[in-house]
């Protein structure tokens, strides 16, 4: 059977995309071929191939492509379902696969990314939800016009159900898998318009709440496959000593004695750093340990950089009127309408480093060709089209020469975007001339850490003489993510950060007059997203300082934020809901109880928390989490739930514990010993409501963490009087505080 | 070197001092057990030795001769172990590179403790670190494993 890709055989926005795509809103240009991979990736032998997504075999299974990378968020079930939902496919015979970097075909055409092919920004259901809705009606139509062919009736009297055609006028029944042995899928496949899809009240799939994940199953007997799991004949075990900083330069002074450990077989110093190889992971990890190396940091920009000294510089930069900035949001003028206000409340705040802590350490595995221009990486990534659009170019080849196996990802969380290891792997196996598999020991992976940035925020509200918010100024001072990033996107933006400005804005408060704005600093970290980027820290100080506000002008802080929000009922009935759901004003005698309000790309919480505090220590304990959540139509009711869980707890670890220092651009933390994460034993109870709407879908993998550290700082203050301005609030930080 | 893993009698080649975790993922390819910090830290490598759940990366190869390794591979024969029943109910993995090392940890109380309250399940899981923050369903599906037995 002859299978046609080609522009416009889905009525969809990417389908109509040229061969040069934005990649993350950015301007890589990729120059395609080798299409053909993404169709033999699809499903079993002998399937049927319906469109780009989807295969059909005589046995009924169905196989569905994923476009976008699996590391806990459920994209491998959530995605492929969408499509089965529109197909009309029995669920149960529906096996998923990872589609191939091919961004041409598997982009997500989301305005964030504008199709470039990457797994971040929790805007894959919203991206592809449409797409994969049309895809599956395709082939639906496909097999319902192949039925009305043989049967010789119209189509329109056949319907489907479950992997079945039907017509119900004869009681004729045939299966999927015995339509594909005798239907020919057309050279110009059928065009299907928004006017095919079913209405939401005729889903079958979408919403089920019995559905689970399809890769839970093999995470449960270790089977499931990531690539730190990877082995291919003939490969060596490599590890790297990563550069501290960007620009240092190694000197190793104790080659002989790495030599002589057992297994050993090369160091290498390279741009990067130093790599160890070895015929073990134990060689090469025990040579990684062993190396002594002077480091040349006269080149590195972050080697005059102390982010405690530092912090005197960026606070002076919050207060400067003439630091250039960029507006991130801007309504009225705030700045006259404080200057004019009655009142003027005003606080700082600050956040700082956090890694990722993603628990399988990077890693990859590669294998470059003899002729050096062409590569095989099996490793776990968010963006494998941009590993291999890099790639691609180190080799001095094509794109579609770099074929990347995607793997199950041990965490992602935003620390497996930007494909160092990939490439660092890739390196090794071209100087070595075998596969290299290339793992880093915790320790490397904490140094080598791609962290959240440090943060610092001026806040400003001028208050009328009721009281009323009539000006609003939140300046961010803070290295630029998109500058180490989106490089690309950052030159696009004459230099605006994306990333660590999301959360400034206040679209959704009737606050009249609002500046948010950020200037940068430059320092050389290697900052980079970290699940939720700018929003985590934006609105920890804007939701903590607000409640200063309330305070300020003796206002309920949950009053407040109703008022604020009357203009977008969405946003309003998640705030009522999270009051009415932790019963927000009975008083608890001893616990503080506070509130937050997050959007994040569409999606719209609000969380309460409810705290107490060990006067002696600091240490702050929550008893329960409760968050109220509209991400409009929900796929996975289940994985929502799940989903918010996870992100609550990914924030109260930011919230109380997480903190990277940095002395002379080197972080200074190593291990789980000295970076501690949140453990079962901190837990609280966790409630977790969906505010369902008929809205379209959007992403449900980061909006949980957003609220969590304003509600506890809001708590907190309602217990004990005590404003805390600084994440982590961690009890040292909290004990001086209480004492100050 | 001699070593009964999962059941079976096995003859390995490896130094005395590898860490056991090594000689299974790499010498016998049993990748379920992972690895997360390489120093007892985290969870991520546990196994039972002789019933008991050890952290794989802390144990060298010449400590286990004689004994009776168990990993996720062997913990059934059938992923028919109450607690992978009950996993797959709580649907309890997300990135899942934790699980196997909570499983097995969670096994071990299991064995001396059919009917653990919550705060024993606490105390003996409080070692195992879960990133995707799946610890409220952890929690639920040792209750139910413990209850459906």
């Amino acid at each position: 059977m002859t299978i046609h890709i080609q522009n416009g055989s889905l009525d969809t926005s990417i389908s109509r995309r040229g061969f040069v795509v934005g990649t993350a809103g950015l301007t890589f240009a990729f120059t395609l071929g080798g299409l053909g991979r993404g169709i033999e990736a699809l499903g079993a032998a002998q399937a049927t191939k319906m469109n780009a997504w989807v295969s059909i075999a005589a046995d009924n299974t169905i196989t569905i492509l994923c476009p976008g990378a699996e590391m806990g968020q459920g994209v491998l079930t959530s995605l492929p379902l969408i499509l089965a939902e529109e197909l009309d496919a029995d669920w149960s015979k529906v096996k998923t696969d990872f589609a191939p970097p091919i961004p041409k075909i598997y982009g997500n055409p989301h305005p964030l990314f504008k199709g470039a092919q990457i797994t971040a920004a929790s805007v894959s259901v919203p991206g592809y939800y449409m797409p994969l809705r049309m895809a599956g009606a395709q082939a639906r139509r496909v097999l319902i016009d192949a039925v009305a062919a043989e049967w010789k009736v119209p189509a329109s009297q056949l319907t489907t159900d479950s992997s079945t055609v039907i017509h119900a006028k004869s009681g004729k029944r045939i299966s999927y898998g015995d339509v594909v042995k005798f239907a020919q899928v057309p050279d110009e496949p059928p065009k299907v318009t928004e006017a095919d899809l079913k209405e939401p009240s005729q889903f079958k799939l979408i919403g089920r709440k019995d559905i689970g994940r399809v890769d839970v199953p093999s995470k449960t007997d270790g089977t499931a496959q990531y690539g730190i799991d990877v082995q291919v004949p003939g490969m060596v075990h490599a590890s790297v000593l990563e550069a501290p900083m960007d620009g240092a330069k190694a000197e190793v002074i104790n080659m002989p004695d790495v030599m002589k450990i057992k297994g050993v077989s090369k160091v290498i110093p390279l741009p990067f750093g130093v790599a160890v190889l070895g015929d073990s992971v134990e060689a090469a990890q025990a040579g990684v340990f062993a190396l002594k190396v002077d480091w040349d940091t006269s080149g590195a920009t972050a080697a005059k950089f102390d982010s405690e000294n530092a912090k005197a510089e960026y606070a002076a930069k919050g207060k400067d009127p003439n630091a250039p900035t960029h507006d991130e949001y801007k309504a009225g003028d705030a700045l006259a309408a404080i200057a004019n206000a009655p009142k003027v409340v005003e606080a700082a705040y600050w956040s700082e480093y956090c890694y990722h802590a993603q628990m399988e350490p990077m890693n990859a595995v590669a294998t470059v060709s003899e002729d050096g221009k062409s590569a095989e990486i099996w490793a776990g990534t968010q963006f494998a089209a941009l590993a291999a659009f890099i790639i691609s170019g180190i080799l001095q080849t094509t794109p579609d020469k770099i074929r990347i196996h995607q793997q199950m990802l041990g965490g992602g969380f935003g620390r497996r975007l930007y494909p160092d290891i990939l490439i660092q792997a890739t390196l090794l196996s071209k100087i070595v001339k075998k596969p290299v598999k290339l793992l880093l020991t915790r320790e490397q992976d904490v140094s080598a850490a791609r962290p959240r940035p440090m943060t610092h925020h001026a806040l400003k509200a001028g208050l009328d003489a009721d009281g009323n918010i009539v000006g609003w100024h939140h300046r961010l001072v803070s290295e630029n993510v998109d500058a180490v990033a989106a490089p690309p996107r950052f030159k696009e933006t004459g230099g605006k950060d994306y990333i660590g400005a999301r959360g400034m804005d206040q679209a959704f408060y009737a606050i009249p007059n609002v500046l948010a704005d950020y200037t940068r600093e430059i320092r050389g970290m290697r900052v980079q997203a970290w699940r939720a980027i700018g929003a985590g820290y934006n609105k920890f100080a804007a939701e903590s300082f607000l409640d200063e506000v309330a305070h300020a002008t003796g206002k309920d802080s949950l009053d407040l934020r109703l008022a604020l929000t009357k203009d977008h009922p969405r946003a309003n009935a998640v705030i009522e809901a999270v009051a009415e759901m932790s019963d927000f004003r009975r008083k608890r005698p001893g616990h503080g109880m506070g509130i937050a309000f997050s959007d994040y790309h569409d999606t719209l919480s609000a969380g309460v928390a409810e705290v107490s505090v060990d006067q002696n220590t600091g240490k702050i304990k929550v008893h329960n989490f409760w968050i109220a959540v509209d991400p409009g139509l929900v796929i996975q009711p289940d994985h929502v739930h799940g989903q918010l869980e996870s992100a609550i707890v990914y924030g109260l670890s930011a919230a109380l514990l997480e903190e990277l220092s940095v002395k002379g651009g080197a972080i200074q933390q190593s291990n789980f010993n000295d970076y501690q994460v949140l453990r079962m034993s901190d837990m609280p109870e966790i409630h977790t409501k969906i505010v369902t709407t008929d809205n379209p879908p959007t992403g449900m993998g980061e909006i949980g963490v957003v609220t969590v550290a304003p509600a506890i700082a809001n708590a907190i203050f309602q217990l004990t009087g005590t404003r805390l301005r600084h994440l982590p609030m961690s009890a040292e930080r909290v004990k001086a505080a209480l004492r100050a | 070197m001699t070593v009964t893993i999962n059941g079976k009698a096995l003859s390995v080649e490896a130094e005395a001092d590898t860490p056991l975790l090594w000689v299974l993922r790499e010498h016998l390819k049993l990748t379920g057990t992972k690895f997360g910090c390489g120093v007892g830290l985290c969870g991520a490598c546990t196994v039972h030795i002789d019933g008991k759940a050890v952290r794989s990366c802390q144990t060298q190869f010449s400590q286990v001769q004689g004994r009776k390794v168990t990993t996720i591979e062997g913990l059934s024969p059938d992923s028919s172990h109450p607690l992978q029943k009950a996993w797959i109910a709580e649907q309890v993995p997300q990135c899942g590179y934790c699980q196997s090392g909570q499983i097995m940890q969670a096994a071990a109380l299991l064995a001396k403790n059919k009917n653990p309250s919550r705060a024993d399940i606490v105390a003996h899981m409080n070692g195992n670190i879960c990133r995707c923050g799946t610890y409220p369903r952890i929690v639920r599906a040792i209750q139910r494993a413990a209850r459906e037995g």
